[in-house]
């Protein structure tokens, strides 16, 4: 049975497949769970698979569109304000968790990046992604997504700001996790 | 929600025109991402429906919702901190939320501290930048996310 569910594609499914099976049950028996579980998943169902492929459409042309690796060559060059704002774009224009922004901070270190900048950095990356922006527009909406980006960008820049205050004097370095274990 | 779906199609339209090797790619993508994420969505809408099955919404307001003030907030924190949610399951999350009764900032605060502030992910940041410094730099993210909420449930 377990083979077969695998075969079809369908084991990410299988909460999803359960979830059916116990509504339909708990539906028969005239249980309240069935109808009011289902009917408020019904409801959210239906708005998000409306809009959520549009969304990764948008995000998709975005991807192949925007130049990374223009951007990139900004990086660990200029200082100051500049500095500042080639990293945030950097960060901007990348997907995924926080700690997939370690490795590239590491990288970035190894580029010559200020210890400000790297703590700048993995602030943007964490709140400030176009793929997230786009879904923070889509679901809560431009003016909360706005006043978000206005209140955080200047905390973040004041947290890189800090951690360069405490950790300049004190032989910080960013280390990647291979070398440790080698070490 | 409908700015997005414009700025979509335009997107799209200017894509096309632009590149169309170039926009096919980007429409896999993409549609590649939204196959990769459905049944991590389906899963989140089925426990959140069960959730607000379970939980009335009176005490979902009174907890979270606009006259629950700081500690609103600190419950948010805490949830944010401790939580890996990626982010294409966390905004329907707070969308859902937000239109149960729970308040803008509060919402605010959840999402950056879930996105700032990672306590289950400590050790291999510390592994990057010392423990120390980790600590610090989750510190400082998990006071600036209840200013950025306080500032948020001011202005909303």
């Amino acid at each position: 049975m377990k083979k077969f569910i695998q075969k079809l594609g369908l084991d990410e499914y299988i909460i999803t497949i359960l979830f059916g099976l116990v509504l339909f049950v708990s539906k028969l028996t005239g249980l309240s769970f069935a109808s009011k579980v289902g009917s408020n998943f019904w409801l959210f169902f239906t708005e998000m698979i409306t809009f959520l492929p549009f969304m990764f459409l948008l995000i998709g042309i975005i991807d192949v569109w925007f130049p990374k690796d223009k951007v990139e060559r900004h990086i660990g060059q200029e200082s100051g304000i500049k500095g500042i704002f080639w990293v945030i774009i950097l960060a901007m224009l990348q997907a995924g968790p926080l700690y997939g922004a370690f490795p590239v901070a590491y990288l970035l270190w190894k580029k010559g990046c200020s210890i400000r900048n790297i703590f700048i950095y993995l602030g943007a990356f964490s709140t400030l992604k176009i793929p997230m922006l786009t879904f923070e527009i889509g679901f809560l909406g431009l003016k909360f997504s706005l006043l978000r980006t206005i209140f955080t960008l200047p905390v973040f820049i004041l947290i890189g700001y800090i951690m360069d205050k405490f950790l300049i004097n004190k032989r910080f370095e960013v280390k990647q996790p291979g070398d440790i274990k080698v070490g | 929600m409908k700015i997005l779906l414009s700025l979509t199609f335009i997107a799209l339209i200017l894509s096309f025109f632009a590149d169309r090797k170039k926009t096919v790619s980007g429409i896999k993508k993409g549609f590649k991402m939204f196959l990769g994420i459905l049944p991590m969505i389906l899963n989140l809408l089925i426990l959140v429906s069960i959730f607000l099955f379970l939980v009335p919404q009176e005490t979902l307001i009174k907890l979270l919702g606009k006259g629950s003030g700081i500690t609103g907030m600190l419950i948010a924190a805490i949830l944010g901190s401790i939580s890996l949610i990626p982010g294409f399951i966390a905004f329907p999350l707070a969308s859902i939320l937000l239109k149960s009764g729970v308040a803008y900032g509060v919402i605010a605060v959840f999402i950056t501290t879930l996105m700032m502030v990672g306590i289950l992910t400590l050790p291999l940041e510390s592994k990057y930048f010392g423990m120390k410094t980790a600590l610090m730099r989750n510190g400082f993210s998990f006071i600036g996310a209840i200013i950025i909420g306080l500032l948020i449930g001011w202005c909303m």
